[in-house]
């Protein structure tokens, strides 16, 4: 185990310290996606601590998202369910984009690209949920940016701006999976070889990870 | 020209992808149960890391990855974590001073006269 672990740190200062490219063995397209996605994150994370910070600093109360986002049932209201039926949508969408990957490598295009239009549409249906989920904040509820009938006013401007970025990612997704799904189905990467899928997966598989923070920090806390 | 890219047995997605949604169950039902204070903390901050890891490392094949780009992804979001933790103590003094002089404290405590 220790020698194991000696080999990785001689492996990491040679690859770095190497008069050659740093990232061996990983395509360029895949490099420059990570670089993105650390980029994206930031800006992510921004978004959060800034939530966080007016959220700890408002003196009125915040209004309880397990109230806020209850949906009737049965006649009865369910805490959070629309939001847990999303969460489970775009984890699904990962599960059949990771297929995707898998199909592509094994040479098998037409399954690949069925995989990722099908994640295409989970995309599709969640975007179609989060509009829904804003006309009934907009329309029933009142909440705006600037105020809302429950408590502190920066709740709007946070839910709208966090939430309306990550839709913007999920949907921003949908067409760049459409697109390369297209491709793939055509054959166009059948000599160049499909690491375009695992690289659209990538981004797909941040969208659901970005998910999982907000889905914690928006609407659990 | 041959891929450079990550296959693993089929199995191991199928496997995590049933984990996320036992996680996200998990998670959920936190909240169905309404769980409060530091139970529901823990909870929720141990499905959210759980269920981010297991999308980095099998998903997005961050476990198979060379250790110079595992490095260079996962180093720098520690400076995301110092920004953090400077905002949480920024914040409780914000609250504090707006607390005691914006009045939204029943029982505000008067301030000490002038000295001269």
């Amino acid at each position: 185990m220790a020698e194991a672990t000696g080999l990785r740190n001689l492996q990491l200062v040679n690859d770095w310290a190497d008069d050659v490219a740093v990232f061996r063995a990983v395509p360029w397209g895949k490099a420059m996606m990570w670089i993105f996605l650390l980029s994206d994150t930031f800006i992510f994370t921004c978004f959060l601590t800034s939530y966080m910070t007016v959220r700890m600093t408002t003196a009125e109360p915040w209004p309880n998202p397990s109230e806020v986002f209850a949906l009737e049932a049965f006649g009865v209201p369910v805490p959070l369910l629309l939001i847990a039926i999303m969460t489970f949508i775009l984890i699904t969408s990962s599960g059949t984009m990771a297929m995707a990957v898998n199909m592509g490598y094994r040479r098998k295009r037409v399954p690949a690209a069925l995989l990722m239009l099908v994640t295409a549409v989970f995309g599709a249906m969640f975007v179609g949920m989060q509009m829904f989920e804003w006309t009934k904040l907009i329309v029933d509820e009142g909440v705006r940016p600037w105020g809302n009938p429950m408590g502190a006013a920066q709740f709007g401007a946070s839910f709208f701006m966090i939430t309306g970025f990550h839709g913007l990612h999920v949907s921003a997704g949908v067409v760049y999976l459409i697109i390369v799904a297209v491709r793939v189905w055509r054959g166009r990467y059948e000599e160049k070889g499909y690491d375009i899928i695992e690289i659209t997966g990538l981004y797909w598989h941040f969208v659901d990870l970005v998910w999982v923070f907000i889905f914690a920090f928006f609407y659990l806390w | 020209m041959a891929d450079t890219g990550q296959q693993h047995p089929i199995s191991v997605y199928f496997w995590i992808w049933a984990l996320l949604f036992v996680f996200s169950a998990a998670s959920y039902m936190v909240d169905y149960l309404a769980f409060q204070g530091y139970t529901r903390w823990t909870l929720i901050i141990i499905f959210m890391m759980l269920k981010a890891g297991f999308i980095v490392a099998i998903f997005m094949h961050m476990r198979w990855e060379r250790v110079a780009l595992i490095t260079a992804i996962m180093v720098p979001p520690g400076a995301l974590l110092v920004l953090v933790g400077l905002m949480a103590m920024e914040s409780d003094y914000t609250w504090l001073t707006r607390v005691v002089y914006l009045g939204a404290d029943p029982a505000p405590v008067p301030l000490p006269p002038p000295s001269h």
